[in-house]
């Protein structure tokens, strides 16, 4: 009721004045602005400045609210004669605008309702593309999505070179597509090839990046400290630069139009072929289902709008992707990508509350791949790290890799020699106990063997402060095992990285009973510190992710043992949508510690983690057949490609199977694997191993790689439907027994089709 | 003090010369207070210390500064150090062996000649028994040679040192490129005909590029000026402000120039040209022709421009320092105390430029001196938006307190009081060689004007920064 009102109000004062002229128009904007609280403007020297700050939220987002008072305010700047451009600038320090308000489009309920949403968008946006005075937007922060596609309307750009400025499309990585006039715009400012690769990969883009592209025309510099604090000088620096870039439009001493060079000239011509677009349609669609497998419709209903809007002309192309985007909206894929995204957000806070000390320093035990990593993304973000091996040889490579990954950065030019030097300067490589007295939190990633593991425990304890935290990085491993040689369990927790530890997002924390709340807080505020996705799980074998891990991969050498070649067994996986292959996986893991896993878990879990003989494994970690590190697995890594294990090959033979025709189709195989990983993850659940669904699904994905598009195990089971699931595990169990039991949620979610993991 | 030299005046037998000049100084430093008392109360009638050797400027001396790639193109810079090396002994006819040490300092170095101070002392006909060697802290170089001097002193281990600077930008070392260098350097070690010859097909069009020396930091790749405009941007310094600036700094220039108030600049016949005998980059534009100028660093929207930027220099400086017995037995009339001063350092990205800034505080705190006991500023005109910026940081209470850790801001000088002959903007500035010049010209100032305490401060690429305290000798 209450808005409705302030609307009438609203446009009485227009009426008014557009009839009494200028004198009351004073009076009519400030009644306005009273009204709005989304979107403000003020006239300086003829230029109006925009100014949008959504007053409940850290970023500011395109939803009802913001478009309704943006339509207002321009309508009354447009009917303003004494206007003769506009500024559009976001004050928040951090962000212009971070895209659409999500929420708005899974709030509806057909195709119809999204398409709708995505019309007023391309209708508001081509009024700004077409107004009649030049606006200029401000750029300082994130400019993504919804955003962006606001700023390419505008007639003109001026972004800071602050590494908080970036642009891009990341719709596709919600299932979606950019809908607001982005996939019409784009390719013609930024050229086919570019526009496809902005909207196809969703990819941040850096202030000067953009500029080389063309999608800005002019860079601000942030500002150091003068005589108001930086952030906030910036952004008045940068709306006095873009009021003089606007003033300079209005006044045609600037002209929007840049002069093309050759290669653009050429390129320009090139793309005027036919012909050639036609290839690039092609090599684009090819491309794109090499790597989605199909599984993704975004991507392909992104290259039809783009294709439709050159080809057959502009209303066609806003059309369509109006509808496309409708349709994207609607499918499972877009709601499970959405849900990861949520996901995400969510498992990256810390619902631990403030840990009493903060880390300031820490120590890391064992320079090998997982150590040396662990202390990269630590001295990263601000984290004094010790670096301690038992050898030098062992040391020097640790170190060498963290100079490598910070490097490799510097090439990237995300960061500066002088920045890689200095941050270099906080890590000290070590061999002995030098300044583990000062510490806050050790983590040890020394070898994955529980005497060593108890020895370390004790040696630690002995040379580290009372407050310091212990934390242990295994894979499987249970924490209260190590525990036991501790003399302050409360003090000791699991933190399971996973390799490699600067790529990889996930974190999972594992507690034991004895584990303190104060401790895991800790562990949490390290882990976010380190830039991670962190689920926080109970102690037991394998925990989540390993438990998880274990059962698929025992399937995956059965069914490697029944015939199946693992370049077949890949293939079968990357299609179901996991990024990597099962038989790609285990190498990558490697096959000793695949080995040594199945051992463990199946004495704790017995014949339910069967499936596969674990004597394969083990044979082939005696043949030295240790995975990717070792060069050889299930199949042999060359310089650069990777051909199949001829030794492995052979392996599997003298241990081969049958392969039971009842459940042996490409599709069976498929769900073999499938439902084993995701009946263990609802097993976890029930067993409360995991404490709530979005986190079993955030940690299937980001660790384990399950397929994105499903959206975690969870997910997946509430859009597949339990019942059915249910169905082909009985199916499967008949011929193989209790590997195959549906764990009794699942079975319960299988009477039930009412109940479901998400909401 | 006065009154205690008076006491051992009448009390103690004058029997040498050295006494009886000690006497006549000490009176006629009464004189002086008394005159300076009713000028302006100071905080401190003094800044001599009891127990800490009273340092003086003798004299000091430089060759005029031109625009790099006029006049002194073909020299070196040792020759420029030579030159005003002998314009400081024709001034004070000091025997060339009464020197202890010579410093120089300098920014970029000609390999040739890397200890610039020991090149230039030799062809200057300075004794071969006196050491010399050269610093280098950027546009503070020679402040830091004249700082080192001033230890020498201080410690006993020296009683007479000359300090100077030197840059000579008409001639600058380019390099080959690292690949390049490499591979000329292998081809020394390289043993047979072969191997030399697949070095030599090493080599690609890529490698033959030079590496050119640039006014930029080394640990954030920003050039000055490009840090310069940011610095102005942050502090809101229009371009107006700033071109008003330089043109006020080239104004004083000529004025001092035509009135003969550069009387440090020595005359200075350059081998195969003219004798040279003024600074030549003094120009008085307007504020129309100023502002039609591009932004230089910054484009399209920057306010730094070449206008309103110190220019590149050819030039050298030189000044002698002693202790003041020293000077007071050879016969000389001092010019000034060497008093305080500090040297700063700070963020070299945002804060590159504000030295001034961050080192005022600091030397007046240690004087036991406040900002209105100065009678002269002068400080290095990096760039009219530098100088600007540091004026309003230093009267901002909010930069002192969040930046500085201060309780309040130091004040900013009175215009009437600062760089009133011109500066760095209008008179040039050869990196090494400024610092000098600001100790030469506070000393002729306060003398001139009546002053008892100069200030002076500069800033330095890597974010440093320097102000000293000098002291009028008393007349």
């Amino acid at each position: 009721m209450a808005s409705t009102g302030l609307l009438l109000a609203r446009g009485c004062c227009r009426t008014a004045n557009n009839i009494t002229g200028h004198g009351q128009r004073r009076l009519s904007v400030s009644s306005a602005v009273l009204a709005r609280t989304h979107v403000s403007y003020e006239v300086k020297d003829n230029v109006a400045v925009v100014r949008i700050n959504d007053p409940n939220s850290k970023v500011n987002t395109l939803s009802r609210q913001m478009q309704a008072e943006m339509t207002d305010v321009m309508r009354e700047i447009w009917g303003n004669s004494g206007v003769k451009s506009a500024v559009l600038i976001s004050s928040k320090p951090g962000c212009f605008i971070a895209g659409a308000d999500i929420s708005m489009i899974q709030a509806c309920k057909t195709p119809e309702e999204v398409t709708s949403l995505s019309q007023e968008g391309q209708k508001m946006f081509e009024q700004i593309e077409k107004s009649p005075i030049p606006i200029v937007a401000a750029i300082n922060g994130s400019c993504l999505g919804g955003g962006l596609e606001f700023a390419i309307a505008c007639q003109y750009r001026v972004a800071t070179k602050s590494k908080k400025t970036i642009l891009g499309t990341p719709e596709v990585m919600l299932g979606l597509l950019p809908g607001a006039g982005g996939t019409q715009r784009l390719p013609k400012m930024v050229g086919l090839p570019a526009a496809f690769d902005m909207m196809l990969t969703g990819r941040n883009i850096r202030a000067d990046k953009a500029k080389k592209m063309g999608l800005v025309h002019q860079l601000v510099d942030p500002l150091g400290p003068g005589l108001k604090s930086p952030e906030e000088r910036t952004i008045e620096y940068l709306e006095e630069v873009a009021v003089e870039f606007a003033k300079g439009l209005a006044g045609k001493k600037i002209t929007v139009e840049k002069k093309k060079g050759l290669m653009q000239k050429m390129q320009d011509f090139v793309m005027g072929l036919p012909p050639v677009r036609k290839q690039i349609y092609k090599t684009v669609h090819n491309k794109v289902m090499k790597q989605s497998k199909g599984l993704y419709p975004a991507p392909l209903k992104i290259i039809e709008c783009i294709q439709t809007g050159i080809e057959s002309g502009q209303t066609a192309g806003y059309q369509t992707e109006s509808q496309n985007f409708g349709k994207l909206a609607m499918t499972s894929e877009s709601r499970a990508l959405i849900g990861l995204y949520h996901g995400q957000v969510a498992c990256k806070k810390n619902h631990f509350g403030k840990p009493e000390r903060e880390v300031k320093k820490l120590a890391v035990l064992g320079a090998g791949l997982m150590g040396a990593g662990i202390a990269q993304i630590s001295i990263e973000k601000g984290v004094a790290t010790i670096l301690k091996d038992t050898t030098g040889e062992g040391l020097a490579r640790g170190q060498q890799q963290v100079y490598k990954g910070l490097h490799d950065k510097t090439k990237k030019k995300s960061l500066t020699t002088f920045e890689r030097d200095s941050i270099l300067s906080t890590l000290s490589g070590q061999l002995d106990y030098r300044g583990f007295d000062t510490a806050d939190m050790v983590i040890e990633a020394v070898f994955e063997d529980l005497s060593i593991k108890h020895k370390v425990v004790k040696e630690i304890e002995a040379v580290i402060p009372p407050h310091c935290i212990f934390a242990t990085n295994t894979s499987a491993l249970p924490i209260k095992d190590i525990a036991a040689a501790s003399k302050r369990p409360e003090k000791l927790i699991g933190m399971h990285y996973f390799s490699p530890v600067d790529k990889m997002q996930l974190l999972e924390i594992i507690t034991t009973d004895k584990t303190s709340r104060d401790t895991t807080a800790s562990a949490v505020s390290v882990g976010l510190k380190q830039g991670k996705v962190i689920i926080v799980v109970g102690d037991g074998p394998g925990f989540y992710t390993t438990r998880c891990l274990a059962p698929m991969l025992a399937e995956a050498v059965r069914v490697l043992q029944e015939g199946v070649g693992p370049k077949k067994l890949d293939v079968l996986t990357t299609g179901f949508g996991f990024p990597v292959g099962a038989a790609a996986l285990a190498d990558e893991v490697g096959i000793d510690v695949a080995a040594h896993v199945a051992e463990d878990l199946g004495k704790a879990f017995g014949t339910r983690f069967g499936g596969g003989n674990v004597e394969v494994l083990k044979t082939m970690v005696q043949k030295g057949y240790k995975g990717r590190k070792s060069g050889k697995g299930c199949y042999v890594y060359g310089a650069k490609d990777k051909k199949v294990n001829s030794g492995a090959e052979e392996i599997l033979k003298s241990f081969k199977l049958t392969a039971p025709p009842a459940v042996s189709s490409d599709e069976d195989v498929q769900y073999r694997l499938v439902s084993r990983f995701v009946n263990e993850a609802i097993l976890c659940l029930q067993e409360g191993i995991l404490p709530d669904p979005v986190q079993g699904d955030i940690g299937a994905v980001f660790g384990l790689g399950f397929p994105p598009c499903l959206g975690g195990p969870f997910r997946f089971v509430d859009s597949f439907g339990a019942d059915k699931l249910v169905q082909k595990m009985k199916r499967f169990e008949e011929v193989y027994g209790n590997q195959f039991t549906p764990c009794q949620l699942l079975v319960d979610h299988a009477k039930d089709s009412s109940k479901r993991f998400h909401k | 003090m006065a009154s205690m030299l008076m006491n051992s005046l009448r009390n103690g037998p004058v029997t040498s010369v050295q006494a009886a000049r000690f006497a006549v100084r000490s009176l006629s430093s009464t004189a002086h207070l008394k005159a300076q008392g009713s000028v302006s109360a100071k905080s401190k009638k003094t800044l001599d210390k009891p127990g800490v050797r009273n340092i003086v400027l003798v004299d000091g001396v430089r060759t005029p500064f031109l625009l790099s790639g006029t006049t002194y193109s073909d020299l070196m810079p040792h020759d420029l150090a030579r030159a005003a090396l002998q314009g400081l002994l024709n001034k004070t006819s000091i025997p060339k062996d009464a020197v202890d040490y010579i410093v120089y300092g300098t920014v970029i170095q000609e390999v040739k000649t890397s200890n610039v101070a020991r090149e230039a002392a030799l062809g200057a006909g300075f004794s071969d028994r006196i050491p010399a060697h050269t610093v280098t802290m950027a546009c503070i170089s020679s402040n830091q040679a004249m700082t080192t001097a001033v230890g020498l002193i201080a410690s006993g281990q020296c009683e007479s040192v000359v300090a100077g600077g030197v840059e000579f930008m008409s001639d600058v070392p380019i390099r080959h490129s690292r690949k390049m260098r490499k591979t000329m350097l292998s081809l020394n070690k390289a043993k047979s005909i072969g191997a030399r010859l697949s070095l030599l097909g090493s080599i690609r069009l890529a490698h033959l590029a030079p590496e050119l020396p640039a006014v930029a930091e080394f640990s954030t790749a920003e050039t000055m000026g490009h840090s310069a405009d940011r610095l102005a941007a942050a502090f809101g310094v229009t371009r107006v402000e700033q071109d008003e600036f330089a043109l006020r700094s080239h104004t004083f220039a000529k004025k001092a120039q035509d009135a003969g108030l550069l009387n440090d600049v020595i005359s200075f016949k350059v081998p195969g040209k003219d004798i040279v005998s003024k600074d030549n980059g003094i120009r008085i534009s307007s504020m129309e022709q100023m502002g039609k100028l591009k932004a230089a660093f910054i484009k399209p929207h920057g306010t730094v421009t070449a206008a309103n930027s110190s220019f590149l220099t050819d030039g050298a400086s030189a000044v002698l320092i002693m202790s003041e017995e020293k000077a007071l037995a050879m016969g000389y009339k001092p010019k000034a105390y060497l008093r305080d001063f500090v040297y700063v350092s700070q963020d070299p990205k945002d804060q590159l430029l504000l030295g001034p800034t961050y080192a005022t505080p600091k030397v007046l705190e240690r004087s036991g001196l406040t900002i209105n006991d100065i009678d002269v500023f002068e400080f290095h005109e990096a760039f009219a938006g530098q100088i600007m910026a540091n004026l309003k940081a230093m009267d901002s209470d909010y930069f002192a307190q969040t930046y500085m850790g201060r309780k309040s801001k130091v004040g900013a000088p009175p215009m009437d009081k600062f760089n009133s002959w011109g500066g760095s903007l209008s008179l040039g500035h050869p990196f090494g060689a400024t610092g000098c010049r600001l100790v030469t010209t506070v000393a002729h100032r306060l003398q001139k004007e009546g002053g008892q305490y100069g200030l002076l401060a500069a800033c330095a690429a890597g974010g440093q920064g320097h102000a000293m305290v000098i002291e009028a000798y008393p007349q």
